[in-house]
C-alpha cells in the first residue's frame, strides 16, 4: 500500500540527511510503527508521505500511485493527520474542526454532520455534548480522542498519527489505545505510528520499524523483534525484561477463556452460599452480579464478618478498578499494581462480569513464553 | 437577548449624557460674552462633526492599509522583512503626534487634507504590528494540522491565521481609534478643525470653561469607542 524507496530528506543548512536511503513497504491494513530515540529521523519520514516535508530524493509510492506526481492538495484530503500537539483550531466547535476534511472537500452539509456524529460517537464522546463545545473546554483526553475522530471522519484508507496518545496520562492512554484498536480492528486502515515508545510500538503494530540515525535498523513484527532482535541497538531498546513485554503482545480475552475459575455469585445469595463459596476463592473474595450479570460488588472475608445485611446485595463493596477484554495482560498488571490487589474484575462495555484475571495467570504467561 | 442589550447600552448612554450635560449647561451658563461666542450648539456640533470625520476617514484607510500591510508581512516570503518593519514601525510609534503633524504641514500645507494623512499615518502603526503580532503567534503545529489536512496557503489564512488572530488585531485597531482621538485634537494646529479648535481657543483667550467642554468631549469620546469596539469583539469571539 504505501512504498518508500531511498527515500532522504537533507534540511537545508546542514550536512547530516535526516534520514538517509531509507525503504520501507507497509502492507494494506497493517499498523507500521517507527520507533526510535529522538532525532531519529522516524517523525521526518513520516511527514513526508503527505509532503509535509518535500524528499530530497527517493520515491514514495501509495496505491501503486507515485506521491511525489500528486498535487499536494489533492494527497493529503485522502490522508487522516493526527500530530502530537493534535492542533485543533481554538475558534471552531468541535463539529466545526471534526468537519475541516469534508468541508475542504465540499460534502453536502446533511451528510457532514451525520458523518462527523458518526465519527464522534465512534471515538466515544456524546456529539449531542461535545459537538457545541470549543476546545478550551476539552481536557487533554477528549482532545486526543477529537483529533483522531477528525483526521477520520472522511474515511481515508491512510492515517499518519505522530504520538497521538503523547499528551497524556498513562492511564487515559492506554484507555485509548484500546479503543483505538478495536476501532482500527473495525475498519482496517493502514497507518504509519510514530513514537519513541516501545511498549506503545508493541502494542499497537502489526510490525515495527526500528530507527536510529535516519535509518531502519530492523523492520519486523513485534513478536520476531522481541524473540530475535537484529542487533544490540534493538536489544537495548526493547529492553531487558523481554517477558514481562510479551504481556503487551497478549489481550484479556484470550487467555480469559482458559482460565477455570470460580463463578460469580447472585446478589440476592445467602450468607452461608457466600461462605461456601469464599472457602473456594482463591482470590479469597467473590464477584457479585445482579440479574443481568453486571458487576454488583465484591465481597471479601472482613465484608463478611461485619456483614449488615441478610443476602449478598446488602453488603458487598462497590468495584472501583475494572478492566475490559480488549485490554492487554500489561494493562491489566498496571490496574493491579494501581489498586494494590493480586487480582481484577473482567467486564464488557455494559458492565457484565466476563471473568477475573489474577497476577498468577500473568506468571503463567510469562512462564509458558520464556 | 434585550436585556443584554439593555445592559450594553448602560454605559454609552452614561456617557453621552455626560457630555450633553457639560454642553447644554457651557451654552446655558457663559461665564462672559467671550465664552458666550464660542460655545455655542452650533459651533460644538460643527467641531464634533469635523472631529468625526477626522477620526473615521483616517482610520478606515489606517484599517485597510493596516491589515493588508500585516498579512503580506507574515506570509513566509516576506517574512524577515516583517520583522524589520515591525521594529521599524515601533520606532515610528515614539514619535509624537505633533511632530508627525508639523511634519506633514511643511510637505503637504495647511487644512483638513494634511490633518487626516497625518492621522492616517499615525493609525496604522498599532494596526499593522498587531495584525502581524497576531499571524505570527498562531501556534505552528495548528498550522500545520491545517496543511496536514488539505488546506491552502489561502484557506489556512482565512479560516484559520485571521480568525484566530482576530482579537489581537481588534485590539491595535482600539489602540488606534484611542490614540486617534487624542491626536485629532492637534489638527486645529493645522487648521484641520475638531475638538482641539475649542480647546486651543479656550487656552489663547484664557477660559476654561471653553477648555474643559472640548477636553471632556474628546476624552469621553475616545472611551465611548474603545468601549463599543470591545462589545463587538466580544460578540464576534465566543471561542476564548
Amino acid at each position: 500500500m504505501i512504498k518508500l524507496e531511498k527515500l532522504t530528506k537533507i534540511f537545508p543548512g546542514q550536512k547530516e540527511a535526516a534520514v538517509k536511503e531509507l525503504d520501507l513497504e507497509i502492507k494494506e491494513g497493517d499498523v507500521c510503527v517507527l520507533v526510535g530515540p529522538s532525532g531519529c529521523g522516524k517523525t521526518t519520514t513520516m511527514k513526508m508521505i503527505n509532503r509535509i516535508y518535500e524528499p530530497t530524493g527517493g520515491k514514495i509510492y501509495i496505491g501503486g500511485e507515485d506521491v511525489l506526481k500528486m498535487d499536494p492538495i489533492k494527497l493529503r484530503l485522502d490522508i487522516g493527520y493526527v500530530i502530537q500537539e493534535i492542533g485543533l483550531f481554538p475558534h471552531m466547535t468541535i463539529e466545526q474542526n471534526v468537519a475541516t476534511v469534508p468541508n475542504e472537500k465540499r460534502w453536502p452539509k446533511e451528510k457532514i454532520k451525520e458523518k462527523v456524529d458518526e465519527v464522534m460517537t465512534l471515538v466515544g464522546l456524546d456529539p449531542n455534548i461535545y459537538n457545541t463545545r470549543y476546545p478550551s473546554a476539552l481536557s487533554g483526553g477528549q482532545r486526543q480522542r477529537v483529533g483522531v475522530a477528525r483526521a477520520m471522519v472522511s474515511d481515508p484508507p491512510i492515517m499518519l498519527m505522530d504520538e497521538p496518545f503523547g499528551a497524556v496520562d498513562p492511564i487515559t492512554r492506554a484507555r485509548l489505545q484500546n479503543e483505538f484498536l478495536r476501532i482500527q480492528e473495525r475498519m482496517g486502515k493502514t497507518i504509519v505510528f510514530v513514537t519513541h515508545d516501545i511498549d506503545e510500538a508493541i502494542k499497537m503494530s502489526d510490525t515495527i520499524a526500528v530507527m536510529r540515525e535516519g535509518v531502519i535498523v530492523q523492520h519486523a513484527t513485534p513478536s520476531d523483534l522481541l524473540s530475535s532482535p537484529a542487533d544490540e541497538f534493538v536489544s537495548n531498546l526493547v529492553g531487558r525484561n523481554r517477558s514481562i513485554k510479551r504481556l503487551h503482545l497478549i489481550r484479556i480475552h484470550e487467555i480469559l477463556d482458559e482460565i477455570d475459575r470460580l463463578k460469580p455469585t447472585p446478589e440476592n445469595a445467602s450468607t452461608e452460599e457466600i461462605q461456601k463459596q469464599l472457602d473456594k476463592s482463591e482470590i479469597r473474595a467473590v464477584m457479585v452480579v445482579d440479574r443481568d450479570n453486571k458487576l454488583k460488588g465484591i465481597i471479601g472475608a472482613n465484608d463478611l464478618k461485619q456483614r449488615t445485611g441478610e443476602v449478598a446485595a446488602d453488603y458487598c463493596q462497590d468495584v472501583t478498578d475494572t478492566i475490559t477484554s480488549d485490554a492487554t495482560l500489561n494493562d491489566a498488571l498496571s490496574v493491579m499494581l494501581e489498586a494494590g490487589e493480586g487480582y481484577v474484575a473482567v467486564v464488557n462495555e455494559n458492565d457484565q462480569y466476563e471473568g477475573t484475571i489474577t497476577l498468577g495467570d500473568l506468571l503463567n504467561v510469562v512462564k509458558e513464553d520464556s | 437577548m434585550l436585556q443584554n442589550i439593555w445592559k450594553w447600552l448602560i454605559v454609552p448612554l452614561i456617557m453621552i449624557s455626560i457630555g450633553a450635560a457639560i454642553v447644554i449647561y457651557a451654552v446655558n451658563n457663559p461665564t462672559d460674552s467671550i465664552v458666550a461666542r464660542m460655545v455655542t450648539y452650533e459651533r460644538v456640533f460643527r467641531v464634533i462633526r469635523e472631529h468625526m470625520t477626522l477620526l473615521l476617514v483616517s482610520m478606515f484607510a489606517a484599517t485597510i492599509v493596516g491589515v493588508a500591510a500585516g498579512i503580506m508581512l507574515s506570509r513566509p516570503r516576506l517574512y524577515y522583512v516583517g520583522r524589520v518593519v515591525e521594529n521599524i514601525v515601533n520606532i515610528g510609534q515614539t514619535v509624537p503626534s505633533l511632530a508627525i503633524l508639523a511634519l506633514f504641514y511643511t510637505i503637504l500645507g495647511l487644512g483638513f487634507r494634511t490633518a487626516v494623512f497625518a492621522l492616517f499615518l499615525y493609525s496604522i502603526l498599532p494596526i499593522l504590528r498587531n495584525t502581524f503580532a497576531g499571524i505570527d503567534g498562531v501556534d505552528n503545529h495548528i498550522i500545520e494540522a491545517a496543511k496536514g489536512m488539505g488546506m491552502n496557503q489561502y484557506r489556512i489564512l482565512t479560516r484559520i491565521e485571521l480568525p484566530i488572530a482576530f482579537p489581537i488585531i481588534v485590539a491595535g485597531i482600539r489602540t488606534a481609534v484611542v490614540i486617534n482621538v487624542g491626536a485629532a485634537t492637534l489638527a486645529t494646529f493645522i487648521a484641520g478643525g475638531g475638538l482641539g479648535d475649542l480647546i486651543v481657543t479656550g487656552l489663547s483667550v484664557h477660559r476654561d470653561m471653553i477648555i474643559i467642554t472640548g477636553a471632556t468631549i474628546a476624552a469621553l469620546t475616545a472611551v465611548l469607542l474603545d468601549y463599543l469596539i470591545g462589545r463587538i469583539e466580544e460578540r464576534i469571539v465566543r471561542w476564548s
